[in-house]
């Protein structure tokens, strides 16, 4: 073998090998939740764990329902994404259709920058500062509720989304929106009913993975959601979201017993949603995905 | 080539050497103390753990949690030396020792005391046990009914696995479940952070973590202090034990010492947040 296909060849296990490594990693979590959270789910039904309405870990019988929290945590993302997927998308248009250039290369960092926030500053933000707001401008019962999280998640989430619809707004060809402005449709014509469906498919998958970042999201919840296990019937309910309750219960629940299985479950139930949104992306990605002019 | 095997002999030499003295400590630390329970208690005696094993090298102190219940079974068991418990301990307990031929022997470590506290500009000066039991069951939701101004009670409590949600519910709920609608709070610090926050919001809080930002209540006319909890009039108090296998002796002996000690022990019992003993 010539030095040269040997070196390529060399370099194409390497990188299979990375690649591999990182899809290890993910299996054997999966693996991991599987086998720490099935005890769990095994004795009793499937059923009873999902709609189950009450979560009484250390009573006395233990009761383990996480209705509430599944609905809290699919809550706080529903709010989350009727805030920022309208902002960012409205922020990545901006930018590439009617911002100058300059304003542009200042602009996009600052809010690519806002991806680099830690959650646990974001969470303080809603503790301290909008927490007391929605008590004192709405007069909520509590500034730990559903939209406080809701809106701190928006926060987080709007940078992916944006980021990702305006590389997909950008990429539209020149030539389309000159066809549309030819044609006699004006700037604001052109960007709604041209160009924003034409980044269908980079819009809709940015939307997904600031999704899948809210659900996910720990710290953010855990500080400002309320921590209340209720189906909340009003924006100003608090909420415990799924990752809350892991992240609160864990270092104190009993090494191997149910408690800690049952925590695992949960971490099953939240990795299956993640997974879910993600896999909606890709499928996005792929229905749409429009061959290069 | 030759330069890499040189280093590599030399790296060699070096882990033996750290291997030697790795087995000449291990060889010193002859004694060691298992010390099991509680989860309350387990704070503390991290705490003062830590700065023991700092004065006694001679002896490693192996702390871990697990329930008072398990504590008190492992030193049945022989499984440890000293149990934690934030319980005393049932006669059960004691006919199971003593079949192993263990007499637990109980010692007064700590008295853990919790504070209703509401936020300063609430009118409430006082409750009665039973009226916190219906707040936090959710059978009282209006201040009014208290005698407060017309507004929702926010609850907040603590997740159902901490040691103070655990003496929460045995003295106050006695038992019975502390409604869905109250807002968990993971740490003593959210609580804080979240009733000093909250014009109609209650919460309880350990002893130390009392601030200026929170006022306390009475319970049942009785006012929270240190000496009130020692005198046992406070009603939401109990004291923390550690048990062992007959009278201490040895290093489980100096465990103890140190552990009521004003100086070293009790100082760890007043910065984790409870009441030390007033001796």
């Amino acid at each position: 073998m010539p030095g040269y296909a040997r070196k390529e060849s060399l370099i194409r296990i390497a990188l299979a090998g990375t690649a591999g490594v990182s899809l290890l990693f993910l299996a054997l979590i999966f693996l991991f939740l599987l086998v720490e959270g099935l005890p769990m789910l095994a004795p009793r039904s499937i059923a009873g764990f999902l709609c189950g309405m009450s979560w009484y870990p250390t009573a006395e019988p233990p009761e383990f329902g996480i209705f509430p929290m599944l609905v809290g945590s699919l809550a706080v993302t529903a709010v989350a994404a009727s805030i920022a997927v309208p902002l960012g998308v409205m922020t990545a248009a901006w930018l590439t259709e009617i911002a100058p250039s300059g304003v542009r290369r200042i602009c996009k960092p600052m809010i690519e920058l806002l991806a680099a926030l830690p959650s646990v500053v974001v969470g303080f933000f809603g503790m301290v500062v909008f927490a007391p707001f929605l008590q004192n401008v709405f007069d909520a019962d509590t500034g730990l509720n559903l939209l406080n999280a809701g809106v701190m998640l928006a926060f987080m989430s709007v940078p992916t989304i944006c980021t990702v619809a305006e590389d997909a707004l950008f990429a539209v060809p020149v030539s389309l929106r000159e066809a549309s402005l030819a044609l006699g449709a004006t700037r604001w014509e052109t960007t709604i009913k041209v160009v924003i469906p034409a980044a269908f498919t980079g819009i809709g998958t940015g939307c997904m993975l600031g999704m899948s970042r809210s659900i996910g999201e720990t710290m953010v919840v855990l500080m400002v959601a309320g921590g209340a296990g209720i189906i909340p019937a009003s924006l100003f309910d608090p909420v415990r979201p799924m990752p809350a309750a892991i992240a609160a219960e864990m270092a104190e629940a009993p090494f191997r017993g149910e408690h800690y299985h049952a925590l695992f479950a949960i971490g099953l139930v939240l990795f299956v949603f993640t997974l879910a949104f993600n896999i909606i992306a890709q499928r996005i990605a792929e229905a749409n995905r429009q061959a290069p002019d | 080539m030759k330069l890499t095997s040189l280093f590599a002999k030399k790296r060699f030499s070096l882990l033996g050497l750290a291997l030697v003295c790795f087995a000449a400590s291990t060889a010193l630390a002859t004694e060691e103390v298992i010390i099991s329970g509680s989860t309350t208690v387990l704070p503390v005696m991290q705490k003062a753990g830590e700065a023991f094993m700092a004065a006694n090298p001679g002896i490693t102190l192996s702390i871990s949690g697990g329930g008072s219940g398990s504590g008190i079974k492992a030193l049945n068991d022989g499984l440890c030396q000293i149990a934690m418990s934030s319980r005393d301990i049932k006669k059960s307990e004691l006919e199971l020792g003593a079949k192993n031929g263990v007499t637990a022997v109980r010692t007064a470590i700590a008295v853990d005391a919790l504070i209703p506290v509401v936020h300063p500009e609430n009118p409430v000066k006082n409750l009665s046990a039973a009226q916190l039991k219906d707040i936090y069951a959710g059978r009282i939701t209006n201040w009014k009914e208290v005698g407060g101004h017309d507004g929702k009670i926010v609850v907040v409590s603590r997740d159902t696995s901490s040691g103070t949600y655990e003496t929460w519910e045995e003295i106050i709920m006695k038992k019975e479940k502390v409604t869905p609608a109250a807002l968990l709070q993971a740490s003593n610090g959210a609580v804080v952070q979240t009733v000093s926050a909250n014009k109609r919001a209650i919460g309880y809080i350990g002893f130390g973590y009392l601030t200026d930002s929170l006022k306390k209540l009475d319970v049942g006319g009785i006012e929270a202090t240190p000496q009130t909890a020692l005198a046992k009039q406070w009603p939401i108090a109990r004291e923390l034990y550690v048990f062992t296998n007959g009278k201490p002796e040895g290093a489980v002996k100096k465990v103890l010492e140190y552990l009521l000690d004003p100086q070293k022990g009790q100082k760890s019992v007043r910065e984790v947040g409870y009441i030390p003993l007033d001796k």
